[in-house]
């Protein structure tokens, strides 16, 4: 493994993380307004959240490109505030939240429909607000699926491609993550090296659904 | 029986030799005039033809990994060597048949001024797009240029490389780089860029367009038919109306 290489694994690793934080209240959020509540318009919602998964990941970008473009209506107001997007490590981010959304969104929603809604009333009926039951009965009853849905969002961000190189390009240094450098290697012949990003890859999912494995057994969560 | 025997023979009878369907292997830039060749061609000689646009180190590791392919032609020399190298295409057969020259573009719309390449440096430009500079062959030859007006080191930070030249001329056109370098029949084509200064062909690198037949097609007579096509009085006047340099038949 060469330092640029490292480096692609390293800034990997960092963006993926900083994608699952920036989506993780709202995606936790999200999922909870599916499970417990009936709203208007909550099936087109729910289409909106899952649209990403369904759609080629290159039609995602696109659609990013046009929104956070130079000349898209977000991109407009983030170039006079002298802030680029296409083409830098922004953009990589955009793109990871936007394909690892859905992924958190139905881990979660899941996890909440399990919880017996029978506690949240007991707690309710002996005083507890809204907010210290969803804190201390639904999240740790719903722990499991949650953490579950994080580690997916994570590693479908660590895999993202098609609507990475779409809206950040593929800048060595700047915006090539693990999947843009193993496509430039096949590109160009290099598949020694392909190979050896393939087995990082490879480490860092079975490393991530390890420890979230492990994590909850020890919380002594039912199997 | 007889009509279903009947049927069946035709079928099968189709696709023989008489007339062929070739497999073209052409670099990026190529796209848009070799589209507008095709159909002349497809009617003179009943033929039809397939193409297969991308960068050209694209192409040679598609052909070395056996990809179909009956003529191959790239934007420079070194992918056709790697090829010959390899004794994958027919060496008898290459010639090269056509030049470019680089070009400096901006978005349509934008007012910047471009008075020589070294305005590339300057802060206004903050992003440059190039195809891949290492490999495919726009990008080597736009990192030629600006290294031999020592330009590189200065510029190389800004560099958003594409995967081939009509990916560089796209993120110029959407206006989300400031500036791009790409062959000139790229942004004469386009309506959405502006030439702000053209390299000329005394100062720029050599651009030179081999053309082969692929070692292992099946049918190099076709192959080399289309070959001389492209060669022809008729195709070398579509090709200089899109702005390329027609080399002299050898």
């Amino acid at each position: 493994m060469s330092a640029a290489e490292w480096h692609v694994v390293a800034f990997t690793l960092r963006v993926a993380a900083l994608s699952t934080l920036l989506i993780a209240p709202l995606g936790v959020g999200v999922a909870w307004l599916l499970a417990r509540y009936r709203w208007p318009g909550k099936s087109l919602a729910e289409t909106v959240v899952t649209l990403p998964l369904v759609l080629p990941p290159v039609a995602t970008g696109l659609l990013l490109l046009k929104l956070v473009g130079r000349r898209g209506p977000l991109g407009q107001l983030l170039d006079r505030a002298g802030v680029d997007v296409v083409f830098t490590w922004r953009a990589v981010v955009l793109a990871m939240m936007a394909m690892s959304f859905p992924l958190l969104v139905r881990g979660c929603r899941v996890a909440f429909e399990e919880v017996n809604v029978r506690f949240e009333q007991v707690a309710r009926t002996l005083g507890a607000s809204d907010w210290r039951v969803f804190l201390t009965i639904t999240v740790p009853l719903a722990l499991r699926g949650i953490v579950g849905g994080l580690v997916l969002a994570f590693a479908r961000a660590i895999g993202e491609f098609g609507a990475t190189i779409v809206v950040a390009g593929n800048i060595p240094g700047r915006t090539r993550t693990l999947a843009l450098a193993m496509y430039d290697d096949v590109q160009l012949g290099h598949d020694d090296a392909a190979f050896r990003l393939l087995g990082v890859a490879a480490a860092i999912a079975f490393v991530a659904l390890w420890t979230s494995e492990a994590a909850l057994r020890r919380r002594g969560a039912p199997r | 029986m007889n009509l279903a025997a009947a049927l069946l023979l035709a079928v099968l009878a189709a696709p023989l030799p008489l007339r062929a369907t070739l497999h073209v292997s052409a670099a990026a830039s190529l796209t848009d005039v070799l589209q507008e060749l095709a159909p002349l061609y497809e009617k003179q000689t009943g033929d039809t033809l397939l193409f297969n646009f991308g960068a050209s180190s694209l192409l040679a590791r598609q052909i070395r990994e056996g990809a179909p392919a009956d003529l191959v032609i790239s934007a420079d020399e070194l992918t056709m060597d790697s090829l010959q190298q390899r004794r994958l295409i027919v060496a008898a057969s290459r010639r090269s048949i056509l030049s470019n020259t680089l070009a400096i573009i901006v978005p349509g719309d934008s007012r910047m001024k471009i008075a020589s390449p070294a305005d590339l440096a300057r802060d206004n430009i903050r992003n440059l797009a190039l195809a891949e500079p290492q490999s495919v062959p726009a990008g080597i030859y736009a990192k030629e240029y600006l290294r031999k007006l020592r330009l590189w080191q200065k510029v190389v930070p800004k560099v958003v490389p594409a995967d081939n030249v009509r990916g560089a001329l796209a993120a110029v056109e959407s206006g989300n780089a400031d500036a791009g370098i790409v062959y000139k029949t790229d942004a004469l084509h386009s309506k959405l860029v502006r030439i702000a200064y053209e390299v000329p062909a005394s100062v720029g690198p050599e651009i030179s367009y081999p053309a082969a037949v692929v070692a292992d097609s099946k049918q190099p007579a076709a192959a080399r038919r289309l070959l001389d096509f492209l060669q022809s009085p008729r195709a070398q006047g579509v090709f200089r109306k899109y702005g390329f340099l027609v080399k002299p038949r050898q």
